[in-house]
């Protein structure tokens, strides 16, 4: 069992929902409400990441942010590291991968509440960020957690796109999945069998608990 | 703090609507659906701009197309009541009323909720209560916001008949603590009649007629470029007792009336719709006929009616009473303006719901 794969997965996880969480709420409102040219452009971009495989992804964040490309030496400039092979370019990767997972259901939750609610809101004189705080947010927030955690979840299970960004370094970008991967090319079943278990473990219980506080969110508001 | 409305579009809909509408007075903008009459609330909430438009309150401008003026709806001291109510689901009674006020205060929430007989249930979530309950909380809500415009869009279509009597009737009694101009769209006009001081008739977006809601309704013409059928009179009258047979016993100035029972204790003042198409108009006075309520008046004016029909205005007692009669009955009755005739109503065709208290205010909407 590699706990070192199993720590680094978590915080890259977290660290996908922290910075996706307000990307979420912001960018799923935006879509959910406003009507404009190119809206169609807009969400089919964030979906895209569901569709493409995770090597193509892969391939062009290696592209454009690897060694001897502009934002990659602007980087290594900035930080004295690269930004490939590194953390910091997993959680870059992680962000981009998890997008559709993160705004698609926020957006929906945010849909779902009938215009005459925000519209009331406003009537009762609170402003646009208020009523996001008070009415929106506790009315749509079933969505927005969904999204996180299935961007959570998501992060554990991704395999293919870190291996092209991340590699497999031990305690930077050897994720779990990762883990799994060397464990069975080493013939190393049982370290395999474990990690997996655990996986399935943590990535079920998630997923359960978010289930049963929508179904609790749901009973109170109907 | 009188509100001052002006609208003019084209598109989506075609606006051309002035009205005024001074504080304390209820002002009905009655129209079909897709008159124009909601997007005018929703002009003055400030939750649709039209071309060109301009709404002021208390003499400053919410809106104004020309200078260039439009305040967002949270900056408009306005409550609006919505026909779905709009509440918020997550909160209960309690905190949606609050969740208007400047200064979240639980006396005062309670205290206005008293006010719309909701007393013990501010606990309860919007689920847990009635239609009607929806409706009060959603009413509270709206007061609560201390509004220089109360705002109340078809508030009473979503509920049941019963319970929509009842809340015509605490409308009614709640005029006096509404010192702010109140705007009304429906398109039932009994509604309208019942509760407006003044009308508004609109179709197509444009005023087809505005008035004395006493003005308006013995309008034919502006009933019928809206396709109302409906004409009738109000007539304020005195609970004087209950009589044992199940009818109760009214004064009003065109001498007794005798309805079924009528709610209230003798002494309660109440306005009776009389419907211009349940008036029958007899030369002499009759002898020997069913109905309980005979009218002696001077027929003032016969107004050529849709088809077959007139309508005949009679003056009883300082009031007008419309009869709506075929032609061929006025030929031959060879009824003039200034002939004296007798009105006749029975007493079982005044519907139980077109018969309403006065409002507490004092204001005359006669």
């Amino acid at each position: 069992m590699d706990w070192t794969a199993l720590e680094l997965s978590l915080r890259l996880a977290a660290w996908t929902v922290a910075i996706l969480l307000p990307v979420s709420i912001l960018l799923g409102r935006f879509l959910a409400y406003r009507q404009f040219r190119g809206k169609a452009l807009i969400e089919a971009l964030v979906m895209l990441p569901l569709v493409l495989p995770p090597t193509v992804l892969g391939f062009y964040l290696l592209v454009t942010f690897g060694r001897n490309s502009p934002v990659g030496q602007a980087w290594a400039g900035l930080f004295g590291q690269q930004l490939v092979f590194s953390f910091e370019g997993l959680v870059l990767a992680s962000l981009l991968f998890n997008l559709p997972f993160a705004v698609l259901p926020a957006q929906r939750g945010f849909q779902a509440i009938p215009a005459e609610v925000r519209e009331a809101a406003a009537c009762c004189g609170m402003s646009p960020w208020r009523a996001l705080w008070k009415v929106e947010l506790p009315l749509a927030w079933p969505g927005v957690v969904t999204a996180m955690v299935l961007s959570f979840a998501h992060t554990l299970g991704e395999f293919g796109i870190v291996l092209m960004v991340g590699g497999s370094i031990p305690g930077e970008t050897r994720t779990i999945a990762i883990a799994i991967y060397d464990r069975v090319q080493a013939f190393d079943t049982e370290a395999a069998a474990v990690m997996s278990a655990v996986l399935v473990a943590i990535s079920l219980f998630t997923i359960a608990v978010t289930f049963a506080l929508s179904a609790r969110v749901g009973r109170r508001l109907s | 703090m009188a509100l001052e409305v002006m609208a003019r579009a084209e598109a989506p809909i075609p606006l051309h609507v002035d009205f005024r509408v001074e504080p304390g007075e209820l002002l009905a903008l009655v129209g079909h659906s897709g008159s124009g009459k909601t997007t005018l609330l929703r002009t003055i909430a400030g939750l649709w701009t039209p071309a060109q438009a301009r709404v002021r309150v208390a003499g400053r401008a919410w809106l104004d197309t020309a200078a260039r003026v439009n305040l967002p709806a949270h900056r408009r001291r306005v409550g609006l009541v919505f026909q779905t109510y709009a509440l918020f689901p997550h909160m209960n009674a309690t905190q949606n009323v609050m969740a208007a006020m400047e200064r979240a205060d639980a006396a005062e929430a309670a205290r206005i909720l008293d006010l719309v007989n909701l007393h013990g249930l501010g606990g309860r979530r919007p689920a847990q209560l009635s239609g009607g309950q929806q409706q009060r909380v959603a009413l509270a809500r709206a007061l609560a916001r201390r509004p220089q415009a109360l705002l109340l869009d078809e508030p009473f279509s979503a509920v049941d008949r019963a319970t929509r009597e009842r809340l015509h009737a605490e409308i009614i009694a709640l005029r006096a603590h509404l010192k702010m101009p109140v705007v009304l769209v429906t398109h039932d006009v009994n509604e309208a009649q019942l509760l407006a001081d003044r009308m508004v008739v609109i179709a197509q977006g444009a005023v087809v007629r505005a008035g004395t809601t006493a003005e308006v309704m013995a309008d034919a013409e502006a009933l019928r470029a809206m396709g109302i059928r409906e004409l009738a009179v109000m007539l304020p009258a005195t609970v004087a007792e209950h009589l044992p047979d199940g009818l109760s016993r009214l004064d009003a100035p065109t001498g007794p009336l005798f309805l079924p029972t009528v709610a209230g204790e003798p002494g309660t003042r109440v306005r009776v719709r009389i419907m211009a198409h349940d008036v029958i108009l007899s030369r002499d006075r009759p002898e020997g006929l069913s109905a309980q309520n005979i009218l002696e008046g001077r027929i003032t004016r016969i107004a050529p009616g849709q088809g077959p029909g007139v309508v005949v205005h009679v003056a009883v007692g300082g009031h007008e009473i419309l009869a709506r009669i075929t032609r061929r009955a006025a030929d031959q009755l060879e009824l003039r303006p200034g002939d004296t005739v007798h009105a006749i109503l029975k007493s079982m065709s005044v519907a139980r719901d077109h018969v309403a208290r006065a409002p507490d205010g004092g204001r005359s909407t006669e």
